[in-house]
């Protein structure tokens, strides 16, 4: 049986495409390159938006993204239930795309963090989180200046009441994030974003000290071998 | 505005032309007038004179940096020396690294944002243009005083540019230094340092041979950005009249340089490049001039094809002006189409405005006139050299004198730990470190505060050979050492360096620096920089490991009054297997502590002095460069066998600071008996050669062996674990309360 295909997004501007192909390797999954301007998902079976300056962010971060021409390709494949990760700057592009509710700004200390930060799993029940155990804290790198998730009241109601807040920063909230999200899924809960770098943490060599990003690959992939 | 072009020029050899206005002394234009046998052209004038600036021709220093080649110890790994873009050394397996220190010191001062972002930004292109990927950044930084008003404004806009341009760039950020003084309230120091990794067999040089070759300008459009820059702002003090001559500093676009990247390495992966150069000071100048006097010594340019931002920039200025994010290419006839392709594919502005000839002339023209026609090597290597007159400082002896004897000594040894731990220079730098990506690309092993940044060199291009190795930096100078003796604060700063890449366990291999000085009018800096060089330069023949490049920043001064000399250096060493790096400090409990090195009382410019006293005098720390390569020896092959489970260096604030930082690490407490009668000397002495390293119980012997082998002292000082630092009959601290006391100085400062 051949691997798992794992769409990797570059846009110009993509700076943990590298670390994002490397995590899906590891987990046994093959990556798969998808270059901004082709129209074309390649057949992949999940995709995996990671983190950058997308167009260098010159603009609101993912604002200009949202208009590539892969992801005209991309945001319809999502709303038919294609398992979709974005972390960072994919997480925000993804916000832009109305995939995912609500909108990043710049953090409230107006600096940008870069450290490893604790992070509680609120949600097991989609395909990214499925290795974890609801509750279960993990340790994930963090690097943005503009993280801190917002929405209005009503859209932060729906979403705590539908139990798609998936992740949230415990140890103290480093950016001032409503309700210490840290990272939300969609109704359907195939598609998951986040500030923290996953793909950070997966070898012991390298990285943050711990490897708990492994569990978003491993999940995946399980899910894609069960379909 | 007339266009002055060759023939005007031989028409009105009388015109009165502003050689002076560009920082040219009256003989040297005269020089121009002979070379050319006719008074230069407007553009011509430009050319000449950022070109023998001090920045780019290096006349104060270049006399005295001979060494650096005349001295050089024989070293089979260095590929590329000195006098191209960066070094290149030999780290195995087919691996190449090229490394690179620059400054950016005055424009950081004007504009902190952008003259630091801006120094990130020239630096990686020193490394891209080699051929290689870059692969990392650090930065060794040097404010006023931590409390004064102004660093408040510059330290923050420094860190937020290097921040804003280096995360934006994807490159991780893996050390550096943070240094407070009130030496450099007027003059901060922004060195830069970047680091890349190419294949052996790819290295790419700046010379453009091959008549008939295309020569391509790709990257940013060109505007008006710091033109003058390099001739008047980095030669000239920030005093009275030369205010009139401050212009812009340049503003970068990191993004633009990100795909710079992407774009350099798929031309060089296609194999479309004959030769490559950035743009950096003196921008098409010192591009066209370099490239054409390494080549076959012609070129050919049409100015008016130059892409512009600002349509209304006369040739003088395209010449002069440092916009960011620019490359020059040489391309055969046969690939240009593809050239031309790969720049498509990333959005990359690419033209060809020349071509390279056999003339042996560098011809400009302007819409069909001729307003350049130099031989080009005059104004790229043939630029005045200077044997400036130096001196000793005529307070020198009073100062070397005055040593730190006669300080009264702390009764409260626990006390004095924690004001030095919490002091600006010994905190935590973390309020900086934090605003900077370390992880990104994946392949950081150590990052700060480690004592070296460690990089694994594998899947850092995708399909190239798999190694186990990896590459350690560091980058280390004291400018209160150097200005008590700056031949020994040199070689202190290389040891240091060199130290901080051995307690990782990987063998020090090259250097770069980046000598940080006054005016070199002055006679008594030019004494310094003279001293500093002659040490550096023995100290690098005495550890075998050769000068690859670098740079010279003068001028750091106001008014009569220079900043301390402040050779900044950097080392880097090769790890055979990077899995088997130390990790910095105390890891785990029940390790034995040992000193290795020898502890003598020096306490000349040491932290203690300055921070109990503010004193500054005497002699710094002998710099004993045998025992510093016994020690290294020490280090890495007992890191390769395995034997150590932490280590640190020690320096600034000697052992009270080692142990403290060691504890903090991860938290592990010690409990540790001094080897010496005195407990002031023990702990707070800034001997050099010496390190912290931690063994498991059954691995001492084997250590101890290994060190008596060297004869390197070896001393077991205690024992990791429990949740204070111990030192019996002395001091007990709290890990919790140290961490405080580390953690909390910077952020009560800055925000």
């Amino acid at each position: 049986m051949s691997a798992a295909r794992v769409g990797v997004v570059i846009f110009p501007g993509t700076l943990d495409d590298q670390d994002a192909a490397r995590a899906v390797r590891h987990a046994g999954g093959e990556a798969v390159p998808l270059w901004h301007a082709d129209p074309d998902l390649k057949g992949v079976d999940a995709v995996f938006l990671p983190g950058g300056f997308s167009y260098g962010d010159y603009l609101r971060c993912g604002a200009i993204s949202r208009f590539a021409p892969l992801m005209e390709e991309l945001i319809p494949a999502a709303r038919a239930g294609l398992p979709v990760l974005g972390t960072c700057n994919g997480f925000q592009i993804l916000c832009e795309a109305h995939l995912l509710p609500g909108a990043l700004m710049r953090n409230a200390g107006l600096h940008y963090i870069c450290r490893d930060q604790g992070i509680r799993v609120e949600s097991t029940a989609t395909p990214w989180t499925s290795d974890f155990t609801e509750g279960q804290e993990i340790v994930l790198p963090i690097k943005h200046g503009e993280g801190r998730y917002v929405a209005d009241q009503e859209t932060l109601s729906a979403i705590e009441a539908n139990g798609q807040v998936v992740f949230r920063y415990v140890g103290g909230n480093p950016n001032g994030s409503l309700n210490d999200i840290a990272g939300i899924r969609n109704e359907a809960g195939n598609i998951v974003g986040l500030m923290p770098h996953p793909e950070h943490a997966v070898e012991d060599l390298t990285g943050a000290p711990s490897t708990d990003g492994r569990g978003f690959f491993t999940s995946v992939l399980k899910k894609l071998v069960n379909l | 505005m007339t266009l002055d072009t060759v023939k005007r020029a031989q028409d009105t050899p009388e015109e009165r032309q502003p050689y002076a206005e560009l920082g040219m002394k009256t003989d040297e234009y005269e020089r121009v007038r002979e070379i050319l046998g006719r008074r230069p052209t407007s553009s011509e004038l430009a050319i000449y004179s950022v070109m023998w600036s001090e920045h780019c021709s290096y006349k104060s220093s270049k006399v005295h940096l001979r060494q650096f080649g005349t001295k050089a110890p024989a070293s089979e790994a260095l590929l590329v020396g000195m006098g191209e873009n960066a070094g290149v050394v030999d780290v195995g397996d087919g691996w190449a690294a090229t490394f690179k220190i620059e400054s950016h010191n005055h424009p950081s001062y004007v504009e902190p944002h952008q003259g630091a972002a801006t120094g990130v930004g020239g630096i990686v292109r020193d490394i891209m243009s080699m051929g290689a990927r870059p692969i990392a950044v650090m930065d060794a930084l040097r404010f006023g005083a931590a409390d004064a008003h102004d660093t408040r404004r510059v330290l923050p806009g420094v860190v937020e540019g290097i921040s804003h341009y280096g995360n934006c760039l994807g490159l991780p950020n893996i050390g550096g230094e943070v240094v407070f003084d009130p030496c450099y309230i007027g003059n901060p120091l922004v060195n830069a340092l970047c680091v890349g990794l190419l294949r052996k067999d790819q290295i790419k040089l700046a010379t453009a041979p091959g008549p008939g070759n295309k020569v391509v300008l790709f990257g940013a459009l060109t505007g008006p950005d710091g033109i003058g820059g390099a001739s008047v702002l980095a030669s000239a003090t920030f005093e009275d009249e030369s205010q009139a001559k401050r212009p812009s500093v340049q503003v970068g676009d990191p993004f633009m340089e990100k795909l710079l990247i992407e774009c350099c390495l798929e031309l060089y992966q296609a194999d479309v490049v004959v030769g490559i150069q950035d743009l950096g000071a003196a921008g098409v100048s010192c591009a066209t001039t370099e490239l054409a006097a390494k080549g076959t010594g012609g070129m050919d340019v049409r100015l008016d094809l130059v892409p512009l931002r600002d349509p209304s920039l006369r040739p003088e200025e395209i010449l002069m002006s440092e916009s960011q994010e620019r490359m020059m290419a040489v391309v055969t006839p046969d690939d240009i189409d593809a050239f031309m392709a790969i720049c498509a594919r990333w959005d990359i502005p690419a033209t060809v405005i020349g071509e390279v000839t056999d003339g042996g002339r560098l011809v400009m023209t302007w819409h069909g006139e001729t307003i350049v026609d130099i031989p080009p090597g005059t104004a790229a290597d043939e630029g005045p050299v200077y044997e400036r007159p130096f001196h000793e400082p005529a307070g020198q002896a009073a100062l070397n004198a005055d040593g730190p004897s006669r300080l009264p000594r702390p009764e409260d040894l626990r006390a004095t730990l924690l004001r030095l731990l919490g002091s600006p220079n010994l905190a935590s730098k973390e309020w900086v470190t934090s605003q900077y990506d370390r992880y990104v690309r994946g392949n950081t092993v150590l990052a700060q505060p480690a004592d070296a940044g460690v990089l694994r060199i594998s899947e850092v291009m995708p399909g190239a050979e798999e190694t186990t190795r990896g590459i350690a930096l560091s980058t280390d100078g004291n400018g209160r050492y150097a200005r008590l003796d700056p031949y020994a604060g040199a070689q202190l700063a290389l040891a240091e360096a060199y130290r901080n890449v051995a307690v990782t366990g990987a063998t020090p291999l090259a250097v770069t620096n980046c000598l940080n000085f006054g005016s070199p009018e002055d006679p008594e800096v030019m004494w310094q920089f003279a001293e500093a060089t002659r040490g550096l330069a023995d100290a690098c023949k005495a550890l075998g490991v050769p000068v690859t490049g670098g740079n010279v920043s003068f001028y750091n001064q106001t008014g009569s009054t220079a900043i301390h000399p402040t050779p900044v250096v950097g080392v880097l060493g090769v790890i055979d297997d990077v899995a088997k790096r130390v990790r910095s400090g105390f890891t785990a409990p029940d390790q034995k502590v040992l000193l290795l090195g020898e502890t003598e009382e020096e306490f000349g410019g040491s932290e203690w002095a300055h921070v109990a006293h503010g004193h500054l005098g005497g002699l710094p720390p002998k710099a004993d460069l045998e025992a510093e390569r016994a020690l290294a020896l020490v280090l890495t092959e007992a890191a390769s066998r395995g034997l150590l489970t932490g280590s640190h260096d020690l320096s600034d604030g000697g052992l009270a600071i080692a142990l403290a930082e060691s504890v903090i690490a991860q938290g592990v407490g010690a409990t540790v008996t001094l080897p010496e009668d005195d407990a002031f000397v023990s702990l707070f002495s800034e001997s050099s050669s010496r390190a912290l390293v931690t063994v498991a119980p059954e691995s001492f012997e084997a250590i101890a062996e290994l060190c008596a082998a060297n004869e390197v002292p070896c001393q077991c000082i205690g024992r990791t674990g429990g949740e204070a630092l111990v030192v019996e009959n002395v001091l007990e601290i709290p890990v919790a309360e140290l961490r405080e006391t580390h953690t909390a100085t910077l952020p009560a400062i800055f925000g």
